[in-house]
């Protein structure tokens, strides 16, 4: 569908917004979803195990710059989780009345 | 394949099993068994990151009965096929904390703009400036969004999907073992804020750990995940000629 339409949006996310659309439709849709999603969303770290063995594929590349790509990813995830986590709280405060 | 003389038995169901995809489709769900209790009996610490441990479970398997990814993933690609659905499934937590996720619209869109373009900005930066080859500095300019959308982006710019595969999975690994010695470093006690900037950050495999955690925090994460996903995919063709 998104490949048909040449959006720019990816298809899961695509699909989670429909989703969420649906139960603002019909809120009884939400509970009949409830188990299936409690066991995918229990086991999420199962699904990424796949593609985290792929690094016996990429041993050539990775092998050549572990170290800089590993000081990268450490720098750069914290780096955004700074920035995320600081920007969420000041405009928290900035515009929720109540203080905390 | 390599099976013992005088364990014709084993060696014959070895050669059996090897032949069907199957064997590693069973073996990823068991290290993952293994590790996720494994995981739990220790209490869920930071390090104890199930999709670590089952890597390192499994790689080294793979190794030693000289077995090719292109192999394992004829089995494993029933699970990595799940990561969508999965994204999908995010959308009854979201529904369920749609009350205190209004409320917090404003803080929510301003820390994924910021934290989005530092996830993948300052990864472009400092890998021009290490003077990492172009192709891995393409494939690891998603590396911040869940895997079937990072793949998307990294095949769209000229990355390499398989590497940025990888680059992700460590990303996600790092967050999760890095978010809750940092904030609780920081202070920080907004379980919605932490959970947040762990999913901008870390998607799946943060939004994961966020859930180990706390229920809140899971729910935001799962909202920073998913518009971190569509984010990604609008940003890093934007910021690569930009920042490379």
């Amino acid at each position: 569908m998104v490949r048909g339409a040449q959006l720019p949006v990816p298809g899961p996310v695509l699909g989670l917004a429909m989703l969420v659309l649906a139960f603002r439709l019909w809120p009884t849709l939400a509970e009949r979803f409830r188990p299936t999603v409690g066991v995918i969303l229990a086991n999420l770290s199962l699904m990424f195990i796949p593609a985290g063995v792929g690094v016996i594929g990429n041993l050539e590349v990775l092998s050549n710059d572990w170290l800089a790509l590993l000081v990268i990813l450490v720098l750069s995830t914290v780096l955004a989780m700074l920035a995320a986590v600081g920007t969420f709280i000041a405009v928290r405060r900035l515009t929720e009345r109540r203080p905390t | 394949m390599t099976g013992m003389t005088g364990m014709t038995d084993v060696a014959d169901l070895w050669s059996y099993l090897s032949t069907t995809p199957l064997i590693w489709l069973t073996a990823t769900i068991l290290a993952y068994l293994a590790a996720d209790a494994a995981a739990r009996r220790l209490g869920n610490p930071p390090l104890a990151n199930p999709v670590l441990i089952s890597v390192l479970l499994i790689a080294p398997v793979l190794w030693l009965t000289q077995t090719t990814y292109a192999t394992y993933f004829e089995g494993a690609q029933f699970i990595h096929f799940l990561l969508g659905p999965a994204t999908v499934a995010l959308a009854l937590p979201l529904w369920d904390n749609r009350d205190t996720i209004r409320q917090s619209v404003t803080p929510i869109i301003s820390a994924l703009l910021v934290g989005s373009v530092v996830a993948a900005g300052s990864a472009i930066l400092l890998a021009s400036l290490i003077g990492l080859p172009a192709e891995v500095i393409l494939s690891l300019a998603p590396k911040s969004t869940t895997a079937p959308v990072a793949l998307g982006v990294s095949e769209a710019v000229g990355g390499i999907p398989s590497l940025t595969a990888v680059l992700v999975i460590l990303t996600g690994i790092i967050g999760a073992v890095t978010v809750t010695p940092l904030m609780t470093l920081l202070r920080i006690h907004d379980w919605r804020a932490r959970g947040f900037a762990v999913g901008v950050a870390a998607h799946g495999i943060g939004t994961a750990r966020a859930f180990q955690v706390n229920p809140i925090a899971g729910a935001y994460a799962g909202i920073g995940m998913a518009l971190n996903a569509l984010l990604t995919s609008l940003i890093v063709p934007v910021l690569v000629p930009w920042l490379m």
